[in-house]
């Protein structure tokens, strides 16, 4: 019964793949590797292509990775090296219930309260400052529309900053004492200490943490189709709005018609599951190496 | 002795430590505002017909009741469903499988899924379910949050039961009992607390899913039990009313997203107390 069980998480998992293979397989016929490379979506002429929504989710998850990971990874050090001890508890338990906040708080945050604010008072500044700088004026130019990739990167990086801080922080403590005492017994400076023994040490799961932390960036939904305009085109400002493949199926799917357009938003999904499943196993990959270097803490 | 070298170890140091109380003020900063604009926005929105009368059309009164029962009846059927599921393939891969290739695999791809994006789970059940009953249903949408549900309580199920000392478990076969005995009655128990964490976890994961649920349970604008018809639930109402143009629609929003964070963070809450008294 207990591997009965166990097998249907395997079953369940295939049937996913199968369900968006079989879904999508008119769309894929249809567009053949067109699919992969074109950005026309057009639902009047029946003529799709993913490239602008896997663009959307690339920079978007990207920009928000550079923004969440230093900060996240700062943070994890405050945490702990420097927070006074009597905070030290409540402020990570603080960080890992933030964790948990469904991201639809986040999406409907981004909307009401930080959209009208960037669009007022911060974007207009980024499209002044970076009006003539070469190449920077096309990334931060246009209109402040307050919605669009440069607000759904930030929303984003908002969002998986909790996450990436909780799990760099328990990676941070498995390094084991006596090396840290060790180096400062030494005369190494805080900064030595975190960047020639903690980092080296914990490298794998820092950086799996960071990988489990981008698998959920690129398939957020919520968080970021509140806040990225939904537009299928990929346009060269940051500033503009712009698509994602989590945003477009939301968007979409239940007032797609024809079965093209159905399988066209199923083959996004196809290819979202496809990213993700990459970036994942390698974060698990990660992971289990450092749990193996700890000496089998977890196992 | 160089004092050049020191000088600069010290000044590397010190900017490197403003830096990083910089990241923790930030990061702070960011979520505070969050908290605030939700409990600001949120209480605002907080009255006796919240959860009273059913969502509204555009300009009339009305509540969240409708959603909020939606909510709760697909979470506890999801819940109910997905738990046994979890605790027994939990239970194989700390019991049985252990390190077998098979048990392998299933740690692999319950890792995977426990963080694979919802929206591809609603497009599963999509294919699986709404296709084939050629209509929207609640049904749907307590099967998408249960697959959900499933990779949760199994990974809590296995790393609670790892933590039963391997003693009980000789103590339990000495006295000559099977294992399936030994299991329930003596590695289960010594972990009850711990699983039932990982299913209070569970039930805070998809009491917030929006993605899964959009197209399977839909929404339903009115007071409904029916599992055969669409349903609604607080996060997709929260999505519908947030992206419309009436304002109190958004009043509503707010005080949807606002009962929701706090479900949430109950549960979480409860869930650590109980996490700490296992260890």
């Amino acid at each position: 019964m207990t591997l009965g069980a166990a097998l249907l998480v395997i079953a369940i998992f295939v049937g996913i793949m199968i369900s968006l293979i079989s879904g999508s397989w008119l769309a894929l016929h249809t567009f053949g590797w067109g699919f992969l490379t074109t950005s026309v979506w057009n639902p009047v002429t029946e003529k799709f292509g993913a490239f602008a929504a896997i663009f959307g989710t690339l920079v978007t998850s990207a920009l928000a990775m550079i923004i969440a990971v230093p900060l996240g990874i700062g943070i994890a050090i405050f945490l702990t090296e420097l927070c006074p001890r009597p905070l030290k508890r409540p402020v990570g338990i603080a960080i890992e219930l933030l964790a948990g906040v469904p991201s639809i708080i986040y999406g409907i945050w981004g909307l009401f309260v930080f959209a009208p604010f960037f669009q007022q008072n911060v974007e207009p500044w980024i499209i002044d400052t970076f009006g003539n700088v070469p190449y920077l004026q096309d990334v931060f130019a246009g209109p402040p529309y307050g919605i669009g990739t440069f607000t759904a990167a930030l929303i984003l990086s908002i969002m998986i900053l909790p996450f990436i801080s909780a799990v760099t922080r328990d990676v941070f403590e498995t390094v084991p004492p006596m090396l840290k005492e060790a180096a400062y017994g030494v005369g190494c400076t805080t900064w030595e200490v975190m960047n020639r023994i903690v980092l080296p040490f914990s490298r794998p799961g820092v950086v799996g943490g960071a990988m489990l932390a981008l698998g959920r960036a690129l398939g957020e939904t919520m968080a970021v189709t509140f806040v990225i305009g939904n537009a299928h085109h990929i346009n060269e400002s940051l500033l503009a709005p712009g698509t994602t493949i989590s945003a477009t199926i939301a968007n979409e799917f239940t007032e797609a018609l024809g079965d093209l357009y159905v399988s066209s938003l199923i083959g996004l999904g196809l290819i979202l599951f496809g990213i993700t499943f990459i970036v994942l196993a390698v974060a698990q990959i990660m992971l289990k190496s450092l749990e193996r270097r700890a000496g089998g803490k977890s196992a | 002795m160089n004092r050049g070298i020191y000088a600069r170890r010290r000044a590397v140091n010190a900017i490197f430590l403003v830096l990083s109380t910089a990241a923790a003020a930030i990061g702070i900063i960011a979520l505070v505002l969050i908290l605030y604009a939700l409990l600001k926005n949120g209480f605002a929105g907080l009255s006796a017909d919240v959860f009273t009368k059913d969502t509204p059309a555009p300009g009339s009164a009305g509540g969240l009741a409708n959603a909020i029962l939606g909510s709760v009846l697909m979470s506890v059927v999801a819940v109910v469903v997905g738990t046994p599921i979890g605790m027994l393939a939990g239970t194989y891969l700390a019991e049985y499988g252990r390190h077998s290739w098979l048990a392998f695999i299933i740690r692999f791809v319950n890792d995977i899924m426990l963080s694979a994006p919802s929206i591809i789970i609603g497009l599963f059940i999509y294919q699986l379910i709404v296709v084939r009953m050629h209509h929207f249903s609640a049904w749907a949408g307590m099967a998408a949050l249960a697959v959900i549900v499933i990779p949760v309580v199994v990974r809590t199920t296995e790393n609670m039961l790892l933590l039963v000392p391997n003693t009980l478990r000789e103590a339990a076969a000495s006295i000559g009992a099977p294992r399936a005995i030994s299991i329930r009655a003596v590695t289960w128990r010594a972990a009850r607390a711990g699983i039932v964490t990982g299913v209070l976890l569970a039930i805070a994961r998809i009491s917030g899913e929006t993605a899964p649920l959009l197209f399977t349970a839909l929404n339903n604008q009115f007071w409904s039990t029916d599992p055969n018809a669409p349903m609604a639930s607080l996060p997709i109402v929260i999505f519908q009313f947030a992206n419309s143009a009436y304002e109190d629609w958004h009043t509503l929003a707010w005080a949807g997203a606002l009962l929701i964070t706090a479900a949430v963070l109950t549960l979480s809450i409860f869930a650590r107390l109980l996490e700490s008294r296992q260890r």
